[in-house]
């Protein structure tokens, strides 16, 4: 397929998109991450039965708690798609960049950059 | 168990916003079991509050601990060591050990991160309902193992009243009439004929009514 898409994504790799945390989720914007999102499977295709669903409602969760902090609950997403539609997860990729770049970068980098 | 529930976090803000050196105190019991206040939930507010006060720029040590127990002094002594490193403690423990932490660190204000609610069970993941009261003289042995003092709206020994409508509370559609669960027990435990028996007056005494109570049991005292 040859296809491209940005490469500012860091490619975090799970058993499944259960395995998602809130607190990976947390840790990642308060590490400086500009934005996080989870790509699972198609809902009703989980392999683990929920795992997707459980992992929608922990970044439904995240996006409340970043809203509430500051840092814009918009920065987070969950994308589902199958492990075929390799098109499909190139354009995600390159929403989800252009979206944050639109955003701009996380406000918590920039204060621990301000304070260093 | 003791259930509770997240207090939201901007009151939280709000309660610690003049301190800068924090320490949020997680418990390991019950409401680690009701996902109120336990190691994961210390985690998560830790983080959200770090990235809030950084946002704000506003320089704040949050750091994260979680004892097995906040309502017991030998788990509760485990922080003594470290307490002076934080101006401000939040308990995400109930009630009780928001209160045993503050009755242990005299100088150091103890915020509370969650609402503690009842005493209950999980009747599934994410919705736990009340089932006593404390109320200091159970009578489940006449109810067949069903409490109208904590289930039903008016605590009512002699039940039901007229609000009962096909088993529902008049109080909310969705809440089942005690008395009706009590009766159709007592029917399941062949043991119908009880329920014609009146209940002596209950002695309230033992309940809040006579004030804050006590257990003192003499043979285990060291």
């Amino acid at each position: 397929m040859r296809l491209t898409y940005p490469t500012n994504i860091r490619i975090i790799r799970v058993p499944c998109t259960g395995k998602v945390d809130i607190l990976h989720i947390l840790k990642a914007f308060e590490k400086g991450a500009d934005g996080v999102y989870a790509v699972g499977c198609m809902e009703g295709d989980c392999h683990y039965t929920s795992g997707n669903f459980r992992a929608r409602k922990r970044v439904e969760q995240a996006k409340k708690i970043l809203d509430t902090v500051g840092v814009g609950g918009q920065r987070v997403e969950m994308f589902n798609m199958a492990s075929s539609e390799g098109p499909m997860f190139a354009e995600v990729a390159i929403k989800m960049v252009d979206k944050i770049k639109e955003l701009g970068p996380n406000p918590i980098k920039l204060q621990k950059k301000k304070a260093a | 168990m003791i259930v509770a529930d997240k207090k939201p976090i901007e009151e939280i803000i709000e309660d610690i916003k003049n301190h800068e050196k924090v320490l949020i105190l997680g418990c390991n019991e019950c409401v680690t079991v009701c996902e109120a206040g336990g190691k994961k939930e210390v985690g998560i507010l830790a983080s959200a509050l770090r990235m809030y006060f950084l946002n704000q720029g506003k320089e704040m040590k949050i750091d994260e601990e979680t004892l097995e127990r906040q309502c017991d002094h030998e788990y509760l002594e485990e922080i003594r060591n470290v307490v002076d490193q934080y101006d401000a403690i939040v308990s995400i423990a109930c009630g009780v050990g928001v209160q045993f932490a503050a009755e242990k660190y005299h100088s150091t204000p103890i915020y509370p991160g969650v609402n503690t609610c009842f005493m209950g069970v999980t009747e599934e993941r994410g919705l736990w309902t009340e089932r006593c009261q404390g109320c200091g003289q159970c009578i489940l042995s006449r109810t067949g193992g069903i409490c109208p003092v904590s289930r039903c709206a008016k605590r009512i020994m002699n039940g039901p009243c007229g609000g009962s409508s096909k088993g529902m509370c008049e109080i909310n559609k969705e809440l089942v009439c005690a008395w009706q669960l009590i009766v159709e027990r007592l029917k399941a435990l062949d043991r119908f004929e009880e329920y014609e028996d009146l209940s002596p007056i209950k002695d309230w005494s033992t309940d809040r009514a006579g004030g804050p109570r006590k257990v003192v049991r003499e043979d285990v005292q060291p």
